[in-house]
C-alpha cells in the first residue's frame, strides 16, 4: 500500500467553497434561529477550524455581520468529550469531524446544532452536569482507604483490564445519551435523581463492579440501578451503543448490569431487606 | 471557630491530586476550573507515567537513577533537591493510582506492564492503552466526585480565574468569573494552589488542548508572583500538523520501537514502502548509537530540523519524517498503542500500522512556569556525585524527605505567602528539557506530596492566627471592581462589523506564527531582537483590539481576548529570556552560542513584572546532589 489517501474517501476540491449552517441561540430558553456562513477550508480543516474561521471574521454569507458562534471544546483531539454537537443530524465530536470527509465538494453544506437533550447555554454550547451527577448516583469510583502508601493495588488478569480499559475511556461526551429515546431535556435538577440515568452511568456501574476494591460497593450501585430511572427504564433501543465514539459496548453493560440487578433483587428478597 | 478553605485552581492531574489530598486532610475545597475537570487538557497525555519498579530495581536500576537521568536530561539547569523527592516518591504515586482503579497495562501474570522512553535505557514507563492521561484523570475525577459527594469539595467548572487577591505578600483569595453569567465575584481562602497547566497556544498550533493559553500564571506575574525560566520550551519531535492543533504522536511509538527515518536520496519520490532498507536514513539510530530514536525530545527535534531545513532531506522536500511502526506486528500495536494509531487514522486517514506516519515537531510543554521554593530534605552530601550508572548502590535511601522536607509549608509555594503553583505551572523539576512520562508524575506528585505542605501551612502558619474570614472586605471589593472594569473595557470595544486585523483571533494568530518562528527550535541574536519588535507591534495592535461580540452572557470572546493580552505578556519574557541567555541549554538552542556555559549560565532565569516592565534576573541551581557533566547522549560524530 501506498501513501495514498485511503480510497474510501472522495478526493476534496481543494479551494472549495463549502456552506456551514448553525442553529443558534443567545441564551437558555432564547429562540433559536439559523445563521449561515460561506467558508474556504483549509487543508485538514475539521469543524473547529471552521468555527474558528468564522470567530475571526464573524460575517454571514449574506453579508451581514454576526457575533462568534459559541461552541465548547478542549483536547481538539477526541479524547476529552467536550466538543460534542448534532452534525449533520447525527451526534458526534466536531474535532474529529474533517471537512474533507463531510464536505468534499464545492457547495456542500455542513449543519451543526446543538445536543437538544442538554439546555443549551449558548450556540452549540450546552450544560451537561447532568451527565456528571449520575455518575455520582451510582458512586462511580474505587471506595480506597485513601491517599496514604498503603501497597499496590489488586493484581488483574489482561483479559481483565482490556475489558475495564475500553470501559474506562468513557468521555463523558454524552452522544448515548442524545441518541437514547429514554433520556430527555430535564432542566429541574431535583428530577435528576429519578430520571433515567443513561447508558454512560450504566456502564461505569459495570467498569466499577469489575474492579476488586469497586466491587465492595456493588450493592449500593445496583441499589441506585434497582430505583426509578434505573436501568429498568432502559427500553433496548440500541441507539447508544451505535453512536458512541469510543465503541464502549454499552449494551452489553446494560444486559450485564441487568441481571446483576435482578440478582441482587432477588438475594434482597430471600434475605427479607 | 472560623472555617480555613483552601482553594484549588486548575482541575487537571496537579489540582486534582492536590484537591483529593486537601479535602482528606479536613480542610474544604473550592475547585475552579474553565472546564468540567473532567476535560481538563492532561487527559491529552498518551504515552505513561515514570517510576522505578521491581524489574528495573533488579536489572540494577533505582529510584536514584530515575533522578540522575531527569537531572541529565533537564541538562543540569533544575534544583536537584525536589526531582530527587519526586523520583524517590514515584513508586508510591503508581501504587496509589493503582489502588484507584487506573486499568494499567497487565503482563501475563496479571501485573504492571512496562515500557522504554526517552533519556533511559530501563523500562521505568508504567501505562494504561496510549490514554494514560486520560486513565489517571478520570481516577482523579472520580475520586474528587466522591468527596464532592460527601461535601468536602465544591467545584466551580466554567469558572475562570481572574487574579489572586493578595495582601501584604500574602495571598488570601483570588477573583473568578462565571463563564455563562459573566458573573465576577471574589473567593476567599486560607491557601490558593494554582494548578493552571502549560502555555502552548502562546505558539499558536501546538499540541495542547484549547484553554492551554497560560493566562492564569500570566495574571499571577502581573500581581507579583516571580516566571521562572520561560524561554524553557519543550518542542515535541514527533506531531502530525492539523489546521486547528498539532496532534501528538507518543514518544511510546518509538518506545515500542517506532524508528524514525526519511529517504537517503534528496528528492525521492518513491512511496515509503518502495524503498529498500540501505536507501533509508534512520538518522537518529546512526548519529546515537546508544540510545537511537529515544534520545531526548530537545535533541530529536534539533536532529529532524536539521535534516529537513539543513540538508532538505524532508519527505518531498517538506517538513516531514518519517515515523514507522509498519516492521512491527500490527495485532501488538493496537494492544500497546490503540489510541494514538486511532487519532493518526481518523485525522490523516491512513493506517500506520501499515504506512509509516509522517511527522513533524509541535510545540508540547513548558519546563518554565511559576517560581516556586521548598526546604531542603536530610540528603546534603558533603560533595555533588558524579554521574549514576546502573548498578552502583544509589548514595542515599528513598524513604520520604531526602529531598525536600516532607510537609515543610513552602514546598512548592511561590514567592507569595499561601500561593503555591503545581503541575506543568510550576518550575520545578524538568530544567531546560523535560524526559517523557515525568509530567505526570510531577503533577500528582505536587498534589499528594505538596498538598500536605498546604495543610500544614494552614495549621501552623499565618492563616492559623489570621483566617481569610477574619480579613476586611475591601480588598476583595476593590479586585472584583477592577476585574469588572476590565471586562467592560473589552466589551465596549465590540462593534457590529469590527476590523478583522484587530480582532483577538487574528492578533493571537500572529503571535503564535511569531513565536514558532522565532523562539522554538533554533533561535538567534538577531531573530529574537526582531521578535522583541514584532511582540511591540501587536502589543499596540492589541491596545485597539475590537470585538464582535457584545453579549453580556456567555461571551468567549471576552475571555480569549483577555488571555491574548496575557500571552502577549508571557511571549515578552520568552523572547527577552531567550535573548539573554547567551548559551545553549536543553530545549534552549543558540545558533550564535551553540554550547553551555555553566559558570555564567547554570542559573534560574527569574522574572519579576512591574510597572517599569519584566525585570529578569538570575539566582543559582541548587545543584549540590549531582556534579553537571556534558550532555552527549553518547553522539557520534560524522
Ligand atoms: C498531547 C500531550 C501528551 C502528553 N503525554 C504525556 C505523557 O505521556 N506523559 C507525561 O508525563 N506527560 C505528558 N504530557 C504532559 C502532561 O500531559 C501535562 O504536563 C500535564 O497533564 C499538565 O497537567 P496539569 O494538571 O498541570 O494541567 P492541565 O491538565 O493543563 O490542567 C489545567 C487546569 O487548569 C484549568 N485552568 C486553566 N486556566 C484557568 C483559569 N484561568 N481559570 C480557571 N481554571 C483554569 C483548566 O480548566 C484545567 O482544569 C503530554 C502533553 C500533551 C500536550
Ligand atoms: S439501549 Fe437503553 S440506554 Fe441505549 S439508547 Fe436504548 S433505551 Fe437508551
Ligand atoms: S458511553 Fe460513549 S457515548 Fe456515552 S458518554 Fe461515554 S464515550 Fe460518550
Ligand atoms: S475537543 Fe475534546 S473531544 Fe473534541
Amino acid at each position: 500500500m501506498s501513501a495514498q489517501p485511503s480510497a474510501s474517501r472522495t478526493p476534496p476540491i481543494a479551494g472549495r467553497r463549502i456552506r456551514i449552517k448553525v442553529k443558534r441561540a443567545d441564551g437558555p430558553g432564547k429562540p433559536s434561529r439559523w445563521e449561515e456562513f460561506e467558508v474556504q477550508p483549509e487543508p485538514n480543516a475539521n469543524i473547529i477550524s471552521v468555527l474558528q474561521q468564522i470567530a475571526a471574521n464573524p460575517v454571514t454569507a449574506e453579508g451581514d455581520h454576526t457575533s462568534p458562534v459559541a461552541w465548547d471544546s478542549g483536547c481538539l483531539e477526541e479524547v476529552c468529550g467536550a466538543c460534542t454537537m448534532v452534525i449533520n443530524g447525527r451526534v458526534r465530536q466536531s474535532c474529529s469531524c474533517l471537512i474533507d470527509d463531510i464536505a468534499p465538494a464545492p457547495g456542500d453544506v455542513i449543519t451543526l446544532e446543538p445536543m437538544e437533550k442538554f439546555p443549551v447555554v449558548r450556540d452549540l454550547w450546552v450544560d451537561r452536569a447532568r451527565l456528571f451527577h449520575n455518575l455520582k448516583r451510582v458512586k462511580a469510583w474505587v471506595p480506597i482507604d485513601g491517599t496514604y502508601s498503603l501497597g499496590h493495588g489488586p493484581t488483574e488478569s489482561a483479559a481483565q483490564q482490556a475489558v475495564r480499559y475500553v470501559l474506562s475511556t468513557c468521555m463523558s461526551c454524552g452522544c448515548c445519551l442524545e441518541a437514547c429515546p429514554q433520556f430527555t431535556l430535564e432542566d429541574d435538577e431535583t428530577r435528576w435523581d429519578t430520571t433515567f440515568i443513561g447508558a454512560h452511568a450504566i456502564s461505569q456501574a459495570r467498569l466499577f463492579n469489575m474492579h476488586e476494591t469497586g466491587r465492595q460497593t456493588k450493592a449500593d450501585r445496583l441499589d441506585a440501578l434497582l430505583g426509578p430511572g434505573g436501568v429498568s427504564d432502559c427500553g433496548n433501543a440500541q441507539n447508544c451503543v451505535k453512536v458512541c465514539p469510543k465503541e464502549i459496548p454499552l449494551t452489553e453493560s446494560i444486559a450485564a448490569i441487568g441481571r446483576a440487578t435482578t440478582l441482587h433483587a432477588i438475594a434482597q428478597w430471600f434475605s427479607g431487606r | 471557630m472560623m472555617q480555613h478553605r483552601v482553594i484549588v485552581v486548575g482541575g487537571g492531574l496537579a489540582g486534582l491530586a492536590a484537591t483529593i489530598r486537601i479535602a482528606e486532610a479536613g480542610l474544604p475545597v473550592d475547585l475552579f476550573s474553565m472546564v468540567p475537570v473532567k476535560r481538563s487538557h492532561s487527559v491529552c497525555a498518551q504515552g505513561g507515567i515514570n517510576a522505578c519498579n521491581e524489574v528495573a530495581r533488579q536489572q540494577g536500576y533505582s529510584e536514584y537513577q530515575h533522578f540522575d537521568e531527569t537531572v541529565y536530561g533537564g541538562d543540569f539547569l533544575a534544583d536537584q533537591p525536589p526531582v530527587l523527592e519526586m523520583a524517590n516518591f514515584a513508586p508510591r504515586v503508581i501504587d496509589l493510582l493503582d489502588r484507584m482503579g487506573v486499568p494499567f497495562n497487565r503482563t501475563p501474570e496479571g501485573r504492571r506492564d512496562l515500557r522504554l522512553f526517552g533519556g533511559s535505557l530501563f523500562k521505568r514507563t508504567h501505562f494504561s492503552g496510549a490514554t494514560t492521561g486520560q486513565q489517571l484523570m478520570y481516577a482523579l475525577d472520580e475520586q474528587t466526585r466522591r468527596y464532592e459527594a460527601e461535601g468536602k469539595v465544591h467545584k466551580y467548572e466554567f469558572w475562570e480565574f481572574l487574579w489572586p487577591v493578595i495582601i501584604d505578600g500574602r495571598c488570601v483569595g483570588i477573583v473568578a468569573q462565571d463563564m455563562r453569567t459573566m458573573q465576577i465575584r471574589a473567593f476567599r481562602a486560607d491557601a490558593v494552589v494554582i494548578a493552571t497547566g502549560g502555555c502552548g497556544l502562546v505558539f499558536g498550533k501546538s499540541t495542547n488542548s484549547i484553554m492551554c493559553t497560560g493566562g492564569a500564571a500570566a495574571r499571577c506575574y502581573q500581581a507579583g508572583v516571580w516566571y521562572a525560566n520561560p524561554e524553557m520550551i519543550q518542542v515535541h519531535p514527533t506531531a502530525i500538523p492539523g489546521a486547528d492543533k498539532c496532534r501528538l504522536m507518543s514518544e511510546s511509538a518509538r518506545g515500542e520501537g517506532g524508528r524514525v527515518w526519511v529517504p537517503r536520496k534528496k528528492g525521492d519520490t518513491r512511496p515509503p514502502r518502495e524503498i529498500p532498507e540501505a536507501e533509508r536514513y534512520y538518522f537518529l539510530e546512526e548519529r546515537y548509537p546508544k540510545y537511537g530514536n529515544l534520545v531526548p525530545r530537545d535533541i530529536a527535534t534539533r536532529e529532524i530540523f536539521d535534516i529537513c531545513v539543513s540538508h532538505g532531506l524532508g519527505v518531498g522536500g517538506e517538513r516531514v519524517v518519517y515515523l514507522d511502526l509498519t516492521h512491527k506486528d500490527p495485532d501488538y500495536l493496537t494492544r500497546k498503542l490503540g489510541g494514538i494509531l486511532e487519532i493518526y487514522e481518523k485525522f490523516v486517514g491512513e493506517d500506520p500500522r501499515k504506512v509509516p506516519m509522517k511527522i513533524f515537531p509541535a510545540v508540547h510543554y513548558s519546563m518554565g512556569g511559576l517560581w516556586t521554593t521548598y526546604t531542603r530534605g536530610r540528603y546534603n552530601p558533603p560533595e555533588p556525585a558524579p554521574e549514576h550508572k546502573a548498578g552502583m548502590a544509589p548514595p542515599v535511601s528513598c524513604e520520604p524527605g531526602a529531598g525536600i522536607a516532607q510537609g515543610a509549608p513552602d514546598n512548592m509555594m511561590t514567592n507569595i505567602r499561601g500561593l503555591y503553583a503545581f503541575g506543568e505551572v510550576n518550575f520545578a523539576y524538568h530544567g531546560a528539557n523535560r524526559l517523557g512520562a515525568n509530567a505526570l508524575l510531577n503533577c500528582i506528585f505536587d498534589g499528594i506530596y505538596n498538598g500536605v505542605s498546604v495543610v500544614n501551612f494552614i495549621r501552623d502558619d499565618v492563616p492559623s492566627r489570621q483566617p481569610a474570614e477574619s480579613l476586611p472586605p475591601a480588598p476583595f471589593t476593590d479586585a472584583v471592581e477592577r476585574e469588572e472594569a476590565k471586562v467592560r473595557r473589552l466589551i465596549e470595544t465590540a462593534r457590529t462589523g469590527a476590523d478583522a486585523q484587530l480582532s483577538p483571533y487574528q492578533i493571537g494568530k500572529e503571535l503564535g506564527d511569531e513565536m514558532t518562528a522565532a523562539c522554538t527550535v533554533v533561535k538567534s541574536g538577531p531573530r529574537l531582537e526582531q521578535c522583541l519588535v514584532r511582540l511591540d507591534e501587536l502589543k499596540s495592535r492589541y491596545t485597539q483590539v475590537q470585538l464582535a461580540d457584545a453579549a453580556a452572557w456567555s461571551n468567549q470572546s471576552v475571555s480569549y481576548a483577555r488571555a491574548v493580552g496575557d500571552m502577549l505578556i508571557l511571549a515578552e519574557i520568552i523572547a527577552r529570556a531567550s535573548l539573554m541567555r547567551r548559551e545553549s541549554r536543553g530545549a534552549h538552542y543558540r545558533t550564535d552560542f551553540p554550547d553551555r556555559h555553566d559558570d555564567e549560565f547554570m542559573k534560574t532565569t527569574v522574572c519579576a513584572f512591574s510597572a517599569q516592565g519584566h525585570d529578569i534576573s538570575y539566582r543559582p541551581v541548587d545543584a549540590g546532589l549531582v556534579r553537571p557533566r556534558a550532555r552527549t547522549y553518547g553522539k557520534t560524530e560524522g
